[in-house]
Formats: C-alpha cells, structure tokens, sequence
C-alpha cells in the first residue's frame, strides 16, 4: 500500500466561504476544557462541522476571537469569580441561543462540593497566600445567573449527544435527547445489573442517560455524572443504600460531578452533607 | 433544539489577528506591547513583559483561570474516589492524574499490581500521549509555522494534512476509550488494577487503526523536522523521569541534565511550590530557586537511548537531537517522534498482551504516605497524599507539568524576547505566542489562559 501522503497541494473547500453560516462561539469558565474537547474529538465529523458553521470564537482551537454576536454560544464551566459574573451577563446579551455543555456549566461541577465548606478554610487549604487568589463563595451552575436555552449533560458531555446537536442545529430540527434513566440504556446493552448481581452502589436509576451506561459495562457503578433525571428519586435510592452503610457512606456517594444539582443535593444534605467537611479530613459526624 | 435566528447585531469581531493588542513606543524609546488572549493553550492567562533599554526586566506568566481547589476536594476521600475526581483537573490529559494516584496509592499501600495489568496501564497512557501530541502538534502548533490561525483554516487548504493529524488523534483516542470506557474522564482505573478484565480479542482490534497511525507519525515527524524554525538557545536544567530498561511514562526516577538522581517519591527533596502575586497557579523551582523544564525536549535529552527503536532511526533521520535539547521551537518534533514512540510501543504492547489472571486484586483500606510521579504528555507530574486511619485522604499534594515549567517559560521568554521586539508589532507577537504554545501549557492543569503584555518600564 502507498503510504498516506500528509502534504498536498492545496485545495479549498467549497462550502468555505459560504455566506449566512450561523455564528458559533465557544467559551470557558472553571472547568477541564474537556467538554469543548469532546468537539475536537469529533474527528470524523469536525471538518465537515467547521465548514458549515462559522467558529468565530474558540480560544482553544483559533487564534480569531470575536466579542460576539453568536448565534449559538456554548459554555463550559461553573461561575466561581465575580468577573465570571459579568463576564456571563455580557455573553447571554449577545447571544442569541446559549447552550451550557458539561456537568460545570449545568450543575457546578465537583468544584461544588466546596459549597459546602468555608471559602476562607478550602483557600487557606491550597495556597499559602490566600489573599490574591479571587473567588465567589460559591461554585455554580449558569443557569443561576442568566437564561439557559438548552443544556447538554455529563462530566464529560457525551461524542454522541454533541454530534446529534450540532446535526439538529444545522439542519433545523429538534435534539433527541432522552430524558430516561441510566438503567434503560444498562438493559439495552445487555449489561448484567451491577447493583442486583454484585451489590455495588449504582446510581443508575436516579441519573439521566446519555453516557451510554459506561461504568456498568466496565463493572462499577454509575456515579452520576450526567446528573439527576426528571422526577429521580433519590430518597428511595439512598434509603436502599443506608440498609448496608453509614450516613455518611450514603451521602459519599451522591457527592460526585453533578452534586450540586436537585435532588442530589437535597439527599447529600439529609445524610450529613458531603465527606471532607473539615480540612484535615475529620468528619465532625464521627464524634 | 436550537434553530438559528436571526443575530441581534452586526459582528464585532476583534481584528483576526486575535488578542486585545497594544503597542505603545515612549518617549525614551522604549517599546511597550500589550495583548490579551493568548489562544490555542489549554486554560485562561496572559503574559507580561516589562522592557527598558531594549532589555527585558520582567517576564510574566500570568494565569488568572479560576481556582477550582482540588487539593481540598479530595480530603475526607478515598482513594478510588480520588481516581475519579483529579481526572477532572484536566480533559486533555486525565489518565496522568488517574496513573500518578492509583501508583501513589498502590506504592504507599504496599499493593502489587499483576504484570498484565502494569502492561495495559502503559497501553493506556500511551493512548493519552497519542491523543494528546496530536492534538496540539497538529490542532494548536502548526498553525504557527505555517501561518494559519487555526487548524480549521489550514484545512481549507491542506486538508489532507489535518484529516491525517485527526486520524492520529482518533487512534489514541480509540486506545483510552477501549480500556477507559470512554476518552476523556476514564472510568475504569481502580487501586489494585481494573475494574474489569479484557480479552485479548478486544484489545487486538487496536492493532489496525495503530498500524495506520505509526506510518502517519512517521510522516509527522518529517513534516514538523522540515518546518521553518525560529532560533533560539535556552539555557537551564531538563528534568525527567528515567526507568533503567524503558522510555519514561508510569514509573522512573527522577533525572536531570547536570546529574540530579532521585527517587519518584521523594520530588520535595529538590523541589518545592512557591505563590506568586500575579498567578493562580502555584510555581515549582528547585529548593535553591533554579527554574527547571519538563516534556518531551527534557524527556527525549534524558532518556533518548530507551526510546523505540522505530521512534529513535526517526529521531536520527532529521539530525535534530541537538536541537532538540536546546530549542523550545523544537519541541514539535520531539512530540512528532514521541508519536511514534508511543505508537510503536502501543502495537508491541497489543501483540504481547496476556489477559491478566488478577484484573483488580484485592486491597485493604488504611494510613499510608503515599507519593508517585509519571510523564504526563506535558512533562513530569507529582502528586502526595496522607491517607488517614480510615483510609481517606487527610492532606494532598497535586504539582502538575505546567505549574512546574511556569518559571523556566518566565525565563526563557526573558531571554528570547529581545531578539523580536525590533519587529512589527505582528511578527513580534507571533513569535512569542509560537514560543509560548511550544511548552504545551496546559493552564486548567497549572490552576488556570494566557494573554500577552509588554510594558515598558522608565
């Protein structure tokens, strides 16, 4: 076989140029950079993606910047300082759809789970100067501070789900976007019940589908990355877990990536809060 | 879900060559720069520079990406939790934090790992560096050298070049979603192994796409070795890992170009984290203040001879291992070669791979002091953890590649600088943002984005 010649003469593509594109920005706040990575590693698709949209703001992938308007801007990560405030007050007025991807921009993040500590204590934890480094006392989903128009789930967001959207911008249509329970999609692939075979804790019931049931499939259970379904009851779960474990274990297990998110929160807040509520790693429930 | 409407305004688009630019020339000559927005790097800071005389009197990193605290997130739990959540530092390279926990905790447990497990571990991070050298060699540097502001605009011309750089991107990516379960944020690394075994059917379906894959990094590597290239001649100290038989990645000791020899535990003897005013990322230097720099340029010096066979005839086919030790603009092609080190290193591992009879052994939770470092894409990673008397974290440390390498870019920039700041303003900034993006910096792993100031100072 001829191997693969990298260099060739230049050709442009034809949709390139092409007028009335929308405009598409992608912006961060705190967070991996993963999620908006899960659009470069569309590497079938992202070409084609690239040559009908115009990608005006992307600082990951382009050195062009743009201010705005975008048509469709899409937000990665959790507001956790005062200039990310404004900084999304600023963007939703430009912006006509804003689309928040990943578990940070819908529901915190696991930087969330420092709202449940003191601000001061996790700062002085870290830094050794604590008085340079700005932060709101809080992690939080956008949705807080400015109109969300559509949101697209997980820690990271799903190749999958990302293609069908980008697909439904394009071309006009609404997203299929289930809202069912990780255990459908567990059955549908034929994976054997982590929690009824093994009694490993799986929250599969009360989390939103989407990942394609992965941690099932690789013999652990589900820890919620993609967040509360509608309607989850999260009650009736952690009453199931609390017959073999502690409080404390029950609320350890609600308080992942999307823990800030209803009704997880409610449920971390019924056992106790969070683990690591005191610095040197005490949990002021033992005493 | 969402139709596209209507835009509210015209665009305001910032001018395409990016960055919130200013240059100022004062009245006693002194040239003054001020970008915001450095782009193509992982994360959100700036860079600034004070110049006086034509001499560059401060050098900056400034990162102002905001906190997230992962050092305090992880007290109070265990260490498999761990695994899950400082993967979460960073979306590019997940598994350096994932391999550099589980072999901490491994290490000060006592926990010995099946051989094949060890095998497959290595197969994974291979599949990071893959996905990760690809994607900044051929989506965030090599625009720079040809002139593009983006791999998207390169390909509009030179498609077949940046389909090619994705399908390199895509093999690795297939490596982490196979034994990962998916590509970023794995979910399958657990203390003592796997949480699940795999048949050596499964993992011999990597072999095709990675037999594709090594003949296009054996292209890469000519491409970038062939690339116009700044000059430039760094001075200061490499470090790396080094292992006696292979080329770094899970284990080593750490090395240095004028003789350190420690071991990967023990990174606090020569090292330590420092705070600076202007940065929310934490700097490492040597205990008597010396910067040091990690990554491929350090690691191919280091540890050259362990490379491949098939990556190190490339190495030697562009004469570029001098370079390479010296020249941060080098650094393309020492991530080209280690694509093909890693690559070839994968299909060895494919081929050789026995499932292990212990995928996941058996652990007893409890106190340990446990410390590690791996070769993270970036450069040297360092993490330390006190586990409690219940097992949970009490106290930890997490000293990733960037926030160490912050003081050698400082430096190097300082050095560099004043051979472009008799150029126009364009040109000038091109040159030290190429330089910038040659370290990979990774600033939502240092804490935290890069813009570019240069102030004159009177």
């Amino acid at each position: 076989m001829e191997p693969q010649q990298l260099i060739m003469p230049g050709r442009r593509s034809p949709r390139a140029d092409a007028p009335n594109r929308p405009r598409i920005g992608i912006v961060k706040f705190a967070s991996c950079d993963g999620c908006q990575l899960t659009l470069l590693d569309l590497e079938d698709e992202l070409l084609a993606v690239a040559e009908r949209v115009d990608l005006v703001e992307f600082a990951e992938a382009t050195s062009r910047r743009s201010m705005g308007p975008f048509d469709v801007l899409f937000v990665e990560g959790s507001i956790s300082t005062a200039e990310q405030v404004e900084e999304i007050v600023r963007l939703r007025a430009v912006s006509h759809r804003l689309i928040t991807i990943g578990a940070c921009a819908t529901a915190g993040g696991i930087q969330a789970i420092r709202n449940w500590f003191e601000l001061d204590e996790v700062r002085d934890t870290v830094y050794p100067g604590p008085t340079y480094v700005e932060s709101l006392a809080q992690a939080r989903p956008v949705s807080d501070f400015v109109a969300v128009d559509g949101e697209l789930r997980g820690c990271p967001i799903s190749p999958a789900q990302l293609r069908e959207f980008l697909v439904s911008m394009v071309t006009g249509r609404r997203a299929q976007l289930p809202d069912e329970a990780v255990c459908l999609e567990c059955k549908r692939r034929g994976v054997v019940c982590v929690a009824v075979a093994d009694g490993i804790p799986c929250l599969g019931p009360v989390t939103r589908t989407g990942c394609g049931a992965i941690c099932p499939a690789y013999g652990r259970g589900c820890y919620g990355c993609f967040g509360p379904r509608e309607s989850a009851n999260t009650a009736s779960l952690a009453k199931w877990f609390s017959d073999s474990r502690s409080a404390v274990e029950v609320g350890r297990l609600f308080s992942g990536f999307t823990a800030w998110s209803e009704p997880f929160r409610a449920t971390i807040d019924a056992h106790g809060g969070p683990p690591g509520q005191r610095a040197d790693g005490s949990e002021p429930r033992d005493a | 879900m969402p139709t596209v409407g209507p835009r509210a305004s015209a665009p305001t688009d910032r001018s395409p060559e990016m960055h919130d630019t200013d240059t100022t020339v004062t009245s006693n000559g002194d040239l003054a720069v001020d970008i915001a927005g450095l782009t193509r790097v992982e994360g959100e800071g700036s860079l600034r520079l004070k110049v006086k005389d034509g001499v560059v009197e401060q050098a900056r990193l400034e990162i102002f990406e905001a906190p997230r605290y992962f050092e305090r997130l992880v007290v109070g739990r265990t260490p498999d939790e761990v695994i899950d959540i400082v993967a979460r530092i960073c979306g590019i390279c997940p598994v350096a934090y994932q391999m550099t926990a589980v072999h901490a905790f491994e290490h000060g447990l006592g926990i010995e790992i099946d051989p094949a497990v060890r095998a497959l571990r290595r197969l994974l991070y291979c599949g990071e560096w893959i996905e990760s050298h690809a994607l900044h060699v051929y989506l965030l540097h090599l625009p720079d050298f040809l002139g593009y502001a983006s791999a998207l605009e390169l390909a509009r011309d030179e498609r077949v070049t940046v389909e090619a750089g994705l399908s390199l991107k895509k093999a690795g990516n297939r490596i982490v979603e196979l034994i990962g379960g998916r590509a970023i944020h794995p979910v399958s690394v657990q203390v003592g192994g796997f949480s699940r075994s795999f048949r050596r059917s499964e993992i011999a379906v990597l072999r095709e796409p990675l037999t594709a894959a090594l003949e296009v990094a054996l292209q890469t590597v000519e491409l970038v070795a062939g690339l116009d290239t700044p000059r430039f001649e760094r001075a200061g100290r490499l470090v790396a890992l080094r292992h006696p038989s292979e080329y770094p990645m899970n284990e080593g000791r750490i090395v240095s170009s004028d003789g350190l020899d420690l071991a990967s535990t023990d990174w606090r003897h020569e090292f330590s984290e420092q705070q600076v005013g202007w940065s929310n990322a934490l700097q490492s230097r040597d205990h008597a203040g010396r910067p040091y720099l990690l990554g491929p340029m350090a690691r191919i010096t280091l540890s050259g001879e362990h490379l491949h066979p098939t990556a190190a005839s490339a190495l030697a086919r562009t004469g570029l291992a001098g370079e390479i030790a010296v020249n941060p603009y080098r650094s393309i092609v020492a991530r080209a070669v280690e694509l093909v080190d890693a690559t070839a290193e994968a299909l060895d591992l494919i081929e050789a791979y026995e499932p292990p009879a212990d995928p996941g052994r058996p652990w007893t939770p409890g106190p340990a002091s446990a410390a590690w470092a791996t070769e993270a894409p970036r450069g040297l990673i360092f993490h330390a953890y006190e586990l409690d008397d219940r097992g949970l974290v009490a106290h930890a440390q997490i000293v990733p590649p960037t926030s160490q390498n912050q003081a050698a870019i400082e430096a190097d920039l300082a050095a560099f600088a004043p051979s472009v700041l008799h150029l126009p303003r364009e040109a000038a900034t091109l040159r030290i943002e190429q330089l910038i993006r040659s370290y990979d910096p990774c600033i939502s792993c240092a804490t935290h984005f890069l813009d570019l100031s240069v102030e004159a100072v009177r």
